[in-house]
């Protein structure tokens, strides 16, 4: 890691009350959304395979809570957690994920293509690395626009050996692009651990490859994650292109649903589970004097009622006809 | 009235484009540069001295990169034109085409939209196996590409402006040995075919075949460099008082496959020729819909004339026995006479 690149991204001032409080809105309706949904597979009461999100809530909650409208995510085949945190609802995401006819993809997408382009959240692109050069370009016509717009792309530490990964990283890089690659180093491309697929020790090593600032943070943490995004984004907006952050994260569930997770060590889960982003946000709240553990747990059950209301709103939603399925190949 | 050649018309037609449409560029491979090509083949030549290299955006050779700008731009309201240097770079950016572009309408359930439009060189031009199919087939097959296929430079214009104007990906494949380029960019054994082109705005719209010369005896389908050796080998065969009439389909999706219907049912005889490997080419599914809607009007088997299931080979002699002859698509026809 390169250390000038590293101080190029100053540690800002903690983020707005209202706002820290919202960051934990977001990181447990991820969490208790996720855990929820793995329930209601597990009860076959959702098709599909699932990709959780447990476990690196904290960087999809602190990126986004950096972007507004006319702002791009492009998100990954575990994509629940970046689209409820850049605000796509849970009840679209919900009734997706089961299949029905007012799901936000209308039940064509599924679990691993959930997005809303209304909430500037593309189909989540579950082709590993394939989402980076469409960031560039939602980049590019947000920079043609002059919207000020601009693009977030997550991947996982996988995506950076694809070649679509270098191709899309190093054009954005060329045309100073608005874009923000953050990597989701939770050092396991499916069964494969960080160390047999990579020379180097951090993905943003390559930033220097390709002439753009690579920080490394910790991914769990949430306010570091929100502040070096706070820092890419205003750098993406001024026209200085783009920045890799690579969060070190971990996913505490298996790759996707059938996993065992026989390639890892339970002490070595049991180790990350320590430093889960959630339970360590919410003691610093509290230690800080930032919020009372009482308006915490109100705000808890808030989420859980939003929660179960989604899963109402999704098994009561009729299914998609038969004849849907010629719906939507083409624009008229 | 103006006489143009296909590069022209093309660069015509995104010169108008760009002009009425501020979202409307291009982006590509050597498009724009100072003392470059134009493109490998001219169509962009001096469109950068006109409207800037914000608008003629030069890629590093980065296919995929270029695939998904086109994608990501599209999707976020830009109507891009990407320039595939060879057709047969195509490939390379297969992912992106295929899983991404075709599918990212489907998958948001119809949310979204994809207008982009990417412009392929095809053809076997003495360039041996990498730089010569013809790749029209593989897009038919994906749902949620537009396929065409522009044979004459009045075609090239409207339908290129048709397809900028296309709310969904749309590809468009243009023969090397059709351009007309001129200079150094020129090729060997082209035909030229210049063409009239009004000087007034219009469109062609995708999906309406043409008939190139009428005929009762057979129904000859062609497209690109295939459609101008469909029309000679009618001569011929009139010589022989087969009267062939041959129908040029301008695109392949959507097809206009009621003209070609309406053809057969005419003629009961017919050939399509591709210059594309014979396996699985658009030919078979052309012939498949008239075996299935026509079968009863049909007076002979139904034939194709297609490139042998080999690669595109380099040796002019090899070349000239894999690309189809005029001579081929005579003796088809005879053969089903």
């Amino acid at each position: 890691m390169d250390n000038e690149n590293r101080s190029e991204i100053p540690l800002e001032a903690l983020p707005p009350q209202e706002l820290l409080l919202r960051m934990y809105r977001r990181m447990f309706l991820i969490r208790r959304f996720e855990e929820r949904v793995n329930e209601l597979y597990m009860e076959g009461r959702i098709p599909s395979t699932l990709h959780l999100y447990i476990g690196q809530e904290a960087v999809a909650t602190g990126v986004c809570a950096n972007l507004g409208e006319g702002d791009y995510v492009l998100s990954t085949h575990r994509p629940h957690g970046h689209s409820l945190a850049k605000g796509v609802a849970p009840r679209a995401i919900m009734a997706e994920l089961f299949g029905k006819a007012t799901g936000c993809c209308k039940g064509k997408g599924g679990s691993m293509h959930v997005g809303d382009i209304t909430q500037g959240v593309l189909p989540a692109i579950a082709i590993v690395g394939a989402n980076v050069p469409i960031a560039a370009g939602t980049a590019l016509a947000a920079k043609m626009q002059k919207t000020g717009g601009v693009t977030v792309c997550f991947f996982g530490d996988g995506a950076s050996n694809e070649g679509a990964w270098h191709e899309g990283l190093n054009v954005a890089a060329v045309w100073d692009l608005p874009v923000i690659f953050v990597c989701e180093n939770n050092l396991y491309a499916a069964s494969t651990s960080f160390s047999k697929t990579f020379k180097i020790q951090n993905v943003a090593e390559r930033a220097n490859a390709y002439g753009i600032p690579g920080v490394v943070v910790d991914g769990n943490d949430v306010l570091q994650v929100f502040n070096t995004a706070k820092a890419a984004v205003e750098r993406a907006r001024g026209g200085m292109g783009p920045t890799l952050i690579e969060c070190m994260t971990y996913r505490q569930c298996g790759h996707s649903r059938s996993d065992p997770r026989t390639y890892r060590t339970r002490e070595e889960e049991d180790a990350w589970k320590e430093l889960d982003p959630i339970p360590h946000y919410r003691a610093w709240l509290i230690d800080q004097g930032r919020a009372e553990a009482t308006a915490l747990s109100r705000l808890e059950s808030e989420v859980e009622q939003t929660i179960q209301d989604a899963i109402a709103f999704a098994e009561a939603s009729p299914e998609p006809t038969a004849g849907d399925i010629y719906q939507g190949v083409f624009k008229e | 009235m103006a006489q143009m050649t296909i590069a022209e018309a093309l660069r015509q037609a995104i010169r108008e484009e760009m002009q009425r449409d501020e979202r409307v560029f291009c982006v590509g491979e050597d498009i724009g540069i100072e003392g470059g090509f134009g493109g490998a083949f001219t169509v962009t030549l001096g469109l950068s001295d006109e409207f800037g290299h914000e608008r003629i955006l030069d890629t590093p050779i980065s296919e995929t990169a270029i695939a998904g700008i086109a994608i990501g731009a599209a999707v976020a309201g830009m109507r891009p034109i990407a320039d595939v240097q060879y057709g047969d770079f195509l490939f390379c950016m297969m992912d992106q085409l295929a899983n991404q572009a075709a599918k990212l309408r489907y998958m948001s359930g119809g949310t979204l939209s994809v207008p982009m439009v990417m412009r392929a060189p095809v053809g076997a031009t003495a360039r041996g196996a990498q730089h010569a199919q013809s790749l029209e087939a593989f897009f038919t097959h994906i749902p949620g590409l537009k396929v065409v296929a522009p044979a004459t430079a009045y075609d090239a214009k409207g339908l290129l402006k048709s397809a900028v104007r296309d709310d969904n990906p749309v590809l468009i494949f243009e023969h090397k040995l059709l351009y007309g380029s001129k200079g150094a960019r020129s090729e060997k054994g082209a035909l030229s075919p210049v063409g009239e082109v009004p000087d007034e705005e219009y469109l062609v719209p995708l999906g309406e075949g043409v008939i190139r010369r009428r005929g009762k005896n057979v129904t000859i389908v062609a497209t690109l460099l295939m459609l101008y050796r469909a029309l000679g080998a009618a001569e011929t065969l009139s010589r022989q008082g087969i009267e062939a009439e041959v129908i040029d389909p301008r695109t392949l999706v959507p097809l206009d496959k009621e003209l070609i219907l309406g053809s057969v049912r005419k003629t009961g005889r017919l050939v399509v020729v591709e210059e594309d490997n014979l396996t699985n080419g658009w030919g078979a599914e052309i012939a498949a819909i008239v075996a299935d809607e026509a079968f009863n009007w049909l007076d002979a088997p139904l034939k194709r004339v297609a490139a042998p299931d080999v690669p595109p080979p380099f040796a002019p002699v090899l070349e000239r026995e894999y690309v189809p002859s005029e001579q081929k698509i005579v003796d088809a026809v005879l053969s089903i006479m």
